[in-house]
């Protein structure tokens, strides 16, 4: 297990040196994405202005107040509240995201499926699994909103976040097809006879 | 006792907010016992996480997590109580809308085909407001639970038939905890209904996740039924955030009602760690607000 800090945006290189297990530390830039965004860049054919490529995305749709725009908040919108949702939902948007936009990593919660798996390998990503519902602590990783896209999708815009020490973060996908999920679902299969048999039941 | 429906409104504004940022003390315990029996180390440093965001939430008055959730009002009216029941439910519905407006929260809820989001926590029949009565007299108590939507994805109907026994109810439990894996954040309180007709079934499930912990379901073979599945389900290895480790559910909670003689329905409603509760009673001597 390696600890990485990593400044954003990365290079394909800097992605496939990392490893299931280790853990990353992101600075400087993140993208905040969810389900309605990514509906709207896939299916209705919607382009997000901002350059992902190399860049990190993260499944949320924080809480945020409106203010007027200054150089602090030049969006106009201040963070109250960001966290993780769970990333199986937008299993479907990973490949797109790396093919069309250059993402290189994915940062949620619960993990992504077997298309994203291919994809990380393919292109070159990973995912990092964050501690969700720990939305309180997240926050003060996060410094400002730097500018928001598809704002009429509001919480589920396309968010810019400037990042001050964003992690530790777990890779629990990388680009080379390992997966941490796989050991804990293995050994989830394996006990369920014996968990069973605890209640009386012969499976 | 005649409700003061101002004292309502302001109080269905002020357990949404109270809600998202403090945890109940049932909860921060059951953290507590994980933590203390957790034998996996990367389980360990993950409940670690947890606990000091609870502190953070606390320190920075912040929400524990972003998600709002779902708003559920949960009503018991007692004897003597003097309430227009519509009026009831209109003051809680601002209340619940206030608490988005005025702190602000992020509105969670949209239209369910046009997916408009109104910006007020409320929509077409939400928040959800369920209402039952209580022999207390002069009394009335208002529970509000914001329903996160990682663990409310986790919910399952199964209407098992007769043949299939309580072992069809114990499968399904253990299979849908074993598929939902860490995408309802683990660890939870799995919610299971037994029994009733197949909206009762699911509701039972809803109201067992969302139990204090430690409470025990007043049916004893419910009672038996849970204390079961509870060791069952953690006997997996499934973990918090399923990244493996002991601690996979705080609890298995039971809640059961008669059945049909040709039914043996099971349901399952998750409730995610960040297991958020808040409650405020209203007696002839005022409001008292706890969870």
């Amino acid at each position: 297990m390696t600890e990485h800090t990593i400044h954003m945006p990365c290079t394909e290189e800097q992605i496939r040196e990392l490893k299931a297990g280790d853990t990353v530390i992101l600075e400087d830039w993140l993208y905040g994405i969810r389900d309605a965004t990514q509906i709207h860049m896939f299916d209705k054919g919607r382009k997000a202005k901002f350059d992902l490529n190399g860049h990190a995305v993260i499944h949320t749709a924080p809480n945020v107040k409106k203010v007027p725009k200054s150089n602090f908040c030049p969006a106009g919108y201040e963070s109250v509240c960001i966290g993780t949702t769970t990333s199986q939902r937008m299993e479907r948007f990973t490949r797109p995201l790396m093919q069309e936009y250059g993402v290189r990593m994915v940062i949620g919660k619960g993990g992504l499926g077997e298309d994203s798996r291919a994809a990380f390998k393919e292109f070159g990503g990973v995912y990092l699994a964050i501690i969700g519902g720990t939305a309180a602590l997240e926050t003060t990783w996060i410094e400002r909103i730097t500018d928001v896209d598809l704002e009429d999708l509001n919480p589920e815009c396309l968010w810019e976040f400037k990042i001050n020490h964003f992690g530790p973060l777990l890779v629990a996908m990388d680009a080379h097809g390992g997966s941490l999920y796989d050991g804990v679902k293995k050994t989830a299969e394996d006990r369920r006879a014996e968990a069973l048999a605890s209640m009386g039941v012969s499976s | 006792m005649k409700l003061d429906l101002a004292a309502v409104e302001e109080t269905a504004k002020h357990l949404y907010i109270q809600a998202l940022k403090i945890l109940p003390p049932d909860i921060k315990d059951g953290f507590k016992r994980l933590d203390a029996t957790e034998t996996d180390p990367t389980a360990k440093s993950i409940l670690a996480t947890m606990i000091k965001n609870i502190d953070v939430a606390e320190d920075t008055t912040n929400l524990l997590c972003q998600d709002t959730g779902i708003p559920i009002y949960n009503i018991l009216i007692g004897r003597g109580v003097e309430v227009d029941g519509h009026a009831l439910k209109e003051a809680i519905r601002k209340g619940c809308e206030r608490a988005t407006t005025e702190h602000p929260l992020r509105s969670s809820v949209v239209h369910p085909i046009t997916r408009v989001n109104e910006q007020t926590s409320c929509g077409i029949k939400v928040p959800v407001i369920t209402i039952d009565f209580s022999d207390k007299d002069e009394f009335f108590e208002m529970e509000m639970i914001p329903k996160g939507s990682g663990s409310e994805n986790g919910s399952f109907l199964k209407m098992c038939i007769p043949a299939e026994g309580v072992a069809g109810i114990k499968t399904f439990v253990v299979d849908k905890v074993m598929e939902v894996g860490g995408r309802v954040c683990p660890p939870t309180i799995v919610g299971v209904g037994v029994g009733g007709t197949s909206d009762l079934c699911t509701k039972l499930a809803k109201k067992a996740g969302a139990r204090p912990l430690g409470s025990v379901c007043e049916d004893p073979e419910g009672a038996k039924l849970e204390k079961e599945l509870s060791a069952a389900v953690n006997m997996l290895g499934i973990g918090p955030q399923g990244l493996g480790g002991d601690s996979t559910a705080f609890a298995v909670h039971v809640e059961t009602a008669a059945t049909h003689i040709t039914m043996n329905p099971v349901a399952v409603n998750i409730m995610c760690h960040s297991a958020r509760r808040a409650r405020a009673t209203f007696t002839p001597k005022g409001v008292e607000i706890g969870f």
